[in-house]
């Protein structure tokens, strides 16, 4: 498949490991933000190639892990309403809310359905105008675009029985959190790639300035990361602080327009809790009150849903790089893929679960 | 059911959650109540880990001996010197009709398949029908005509059935439950216990085009494709390898949960590791296309005409061949070896020379967008 | 986060208002929404995420880039057939 093959070339990704290598004076701590981003170093091994020359820590990248408990309650409650069909990624089916999942709601009866676009949602709410479809919207700056055009779509449509319960966060506001902690060790960061394609470059050259950490917009695949990698380390040696771009075959300065617009048309930013990381300013995406008639949290009484967290999942330490899911002390016996206590070991590219899926071998438990 | 409330939060934790400054949470260790397992769930049907956990909370306990407790694909019992296998299987896919076979045609294959790994030679299978109220005539037929074009196709004869109607909404139009009866071949003694450090792994061609043939039309996922189920009987395939060596350890056929839950089960079942080489691993391009684009793993997609053949190392190669030489299994190829590092868990070398664990998955794969 | 592949695009046409591309991601087909990359062309390669395309993948830039990775796979295999790294000096 072009371009993606030719970023997964063994001898390309052993040349930049040896590259980084060389080049590395000591365990620089680099962190990437995108939970797909840590899902590939984990496929592929990255961290074996790398050795001790960095130390790759990784962050809160996964709307999956840091969709708020009362949010995923609140869809559970949605699914369990006979009207409604609760529309669903797959991604999210396995998250632990409260006291169950939507995969349990499912099994007890509630209509809940994966798709893999927000237009299939649509589409199910044109073929089924007695059910109300709530399509349960997660994701980043990337999918924001998607799920604002699918909202201008329902409208262009009239239809009455679809609405959208969100759950968007932006990135820069986590980075900037996590920047500002005095517990912070990550010298470098990779930017993700997607997120950029969408907003563009200029939030992170702002955090570069602010915070004087260097950073690198990266891609997904191997050597995307490997060179990214070797941009920052490179930075890092010679003392520069700058915002670079590794993944130029898909991120351009001013990001896309037309998607921009069209979230700034649905969306407003205000004040979003993460899970297991608590409130961070300005750092959510609500739907403005002129698409009300689309708001889940308006339609339905959810107001009254909040949520505990289960004090044993040290998600937050994990999801912000202070530690690593190994030095969780539930980590592969209490918590397990099958068994979540927290967000991290459910989604397929949170922290925990990449490392018990992949690298449980090198850790005695 | 009233949502909960948070009113009185002291816990340390919410504390560190309002001010937005996680504490330290090391010297914390108070067990969480776990959330308890009281409904069966569609992962508990996916041949990985709840499926596992099912037999042994539920199954083994009550009906445990010692034929079932070897928990083969199929049970090989004996009546007067004769070796008889013996299967049971049920068919609950859907959509009933898909490219490349439907639920009659699948539940002929499955269980001629799950004889044919034990060794032996399918003779006979049972039909049971479950039926939905209001299931078309013409679509039953349809389902009927293909198992009798399957069957004959395999020489088996289908010798005795039933049927039931259950009331509409519970049953998905139609599910076939079926037995298969087989006479083990002379000489044959194949089990998931007896790999053995340096075995060659084999598969017999291209992994996932099943489980992907299904998605391509389920709703909400739909994408265009020319990939077919490659639902077929492999018994043909079998008896040509057995002919060329007798050095088969053991023969499974990777159905849900993909090529990754049958070496994981045979791994646990021989206590052994294995070591796979990604690489080698045979998938259509088509294949690899759509599990990209709905970020799956193609180690863990449903197969229904695959073998995997666990063979002695100075065999392989012959195995390799014989496999070959077979219309079924034109695509085979050696993908890895037994080893006697990291008993019970199968490793895979990326195509970076790097390593990874190839798991077994709690439940079913699902499409992702993270 | 974003798991977004790169498919070339087979067709254009109009569905329901909304600019749709047949995109292809090695040998599958499937619909996707254009409006956010109206310069795309049939031929083009184009980034997917969720069914919407998000940017047109600029061939050029990543010819450029490439080429210097390869040269570098190219030079370190040269230095080092087997795989082996240099000793360290």
């Amino acid at each position: 498949m072009k371009y993606l093959d030719e970023y997964r070339d063994a001898r390309i990704a052993r040349a930049l490991a040896a590259e980084i290598k060389r080049r590395s004076s000591r365990p620089w701590v680099l962190m990437e933000i995108c939970g797909g981003q840590t899902h590939t170093l984990m496929r592929y091994g990255i961290d074996e190639l790398l050795g001790d020359s960095v130390e790759l820590v990784h962050g809160p990248g996964c709307p999956v892990c840091v969709t708020p408990l009362e949010i995923i309650d609140r869809a559970i409650n949605l699914a369990r309403r006979p009207e409604v069909t609760l529309v669903s990624y797959g991604d999210m089916l396995r998250v632990p809310g409260s006291d169950t999942d939507l995969f349990h709601v499912k099994a007890e009866g509630g209509d809940v359905r994966i798709v893999y676009s927000p237009t299939d949602a649509v589409n199910l709410a044109r073929t089924l105008p007695d059910r109300n479809v709530v399509f349960f919207a997660i994701g980043f700056e990337t999918t924001a675009p998607a799920h604002a055009m699918a909202v201008l779509q329902a409208e262009r449509l009239g239809l009455k029985n679809f609405s959208l319960l969100v759950s968007h966060v932006l990135v820069p506001p986590a980075i900037r959190s996590l920047l500002g902690s005095p517990k912070n060790r990550v010298q470098g960061f990779i930017a993700p790639g997607h997120v950029c394609t969408v907003v563009g470059c200029r939030d992170y050259e702002d955090l570069v300035r602010e915070f004087r950490v260097p950073m690198v917009v990266g891609g997904f695949e191997p050597i995307d990361l490997l060179e990214a990698i070797r941009m920052l380390v490179i930075q890092l040696e010679e003392g520069r602080v700058e915002l670079e771009n590794q993944y130029v075959r898909s991120v351009q300065y001013e990001g896309n327009r037309p998607a921009q617009m069209a979230v700034g048309r649905v969306f407003q930013a205000a004040d979003r809790k993460w899970r297991g990381i608590g409130p961070i300013s300005d750092s959510g995406l609500y739907l403005k009150p002129d698409y009300a008639a689309f708001d889940a949290e308006r339609i339905f009484d959810l107001a009254d849903i909040c949520a505990q967290e289960p004090p044993e999942c040290i998600s937050a330490e994990v999801l912000l790089g202070h530690k690593k899911p190994t030095d969780c002390t539930a980590f592969g016996t209490r918590c397990t893929p099958e068994k979540p206590l927290g967000a991290p070991m459910v989604s397929s590219e949170g922290a925990c679960a990449a490392y018990y899926q992949y690298k449980r071998h090198l850790v005695t438990l | 059911m009233p949502p909960t409330t948070n009113t009185n939060a002291t816990s340390l934790h919410s504390d560190s959650v309002s001010t937005g400054e996680p504490k330290d949470l090391t010297a914390f260790s108070c067990p969480v109540p776990l959330v308890p397992r009281e409904r069966i769930l569609l992962g508990h049907g996916s041949g990985g880990k709840l499926s596992a956990e099912l037999l042994k909370d539920v199954f083994l306990p009550s009906l445990g001996n010692p034929v079932l407790d070897r928990l083969e694909d199929q049970a090989i019992v004996s009546l007067n010197g004769v070796r008889l296998a013996v299967t049971t299987d049920s068919f609950v896919v859907k959509p009933l009709f898909f490219r490349g076979g439907d639920i009659g045609s699948l539940a002929v294959h499955g269980t001629i398949n799950d004889l044919a790994v034990g060794g032996a030679i399918p003779l006979w299978l049972s039909a049971a029908f479950i039926l939905e109220e209001g299931l078309s005539f013409e679509t039953l037929k349809r389902v009927v005509a293909s198992m009798h074009e399957a069957a004959s196709s395999a020489g088996v004869q289908i010798i005795t059935g039933d049927t039931k109607v259950v009331e509409r909404g519970s049953a998905d139009g139609l599910f076939i439950n079926t037995t298969g009866i087989g006479r083990v071949r002379d000489g044959v003694s194949l089990s998931a216990s007896q790999a053995q450090p340096g075995d060659a792994i084999l598969v017999s061609g291209f992994l996932g085009d099943h489980g992907i043939a299904i998605l391509a039309e389920r709703e909400g996922l739909q994408f265009e494709t020319q990939v077919q189920s490659d639902s077929a009987a492999l018994h043909a395939l079998v008896a040509r390898l057995l002919e060329a060596t007798h050095e088969v350890r053991c023969l499974r056929d990777p159905t849900r949960g993909g090529l990754s839950s049958t070496l994981n089960e045979i791994a646990l079942s021989s206590r052994v590791g294995m070591a796979l080489d990604e690489t080698s691993v045979p998938v259509r391009e088509e294949v690899r296309g759509a599990c990209e684009m709905l970020g799956l793993d193609p180690l863990y997609v449903a197969n229904e005409g695959k073998l995997v053949a666990i063979v002695a190392s100075s065999a392989a190669q012959a195995a390799l061949r014989a496999l070959q030489s077979h219309p079924l299994g034109k695509d085979a190829a050696i993908i890895g070896r037994v080893t006697a590092d990291h008993p019970r868990m199968v490793v895979l070398r990326t195509p970076l020379g790097t390593t990874r664990i190839v798991d077994m998955l709690a439940g079913d794969q699902l499409p992702r967008i993270c | 986060m974003c798991l977004a592949i790169p498919g070339k695009v087979a067709g254009i046409a109009e569905k329901d208002g909304i600019r749709t591309g047949r995109v292809l991601f090695g040998g599958i087909a499937r619909q996707a929404c254009l409006d956010f990359v109206p310069e795309a062309k049939e031929g083009d390669y184009v980034l997917v995420h969720v069914g919407f395309a998000i940017t047109v993948i600029d061939r050029d830039e990543a010819e450029r880039t490439y080429a210097l990775l390869e040269s570098m796979g190219v030079l370190a295999e040269e230095l080092a057939p087997d795989g082996v790294a240099p000793a360290e000096s």
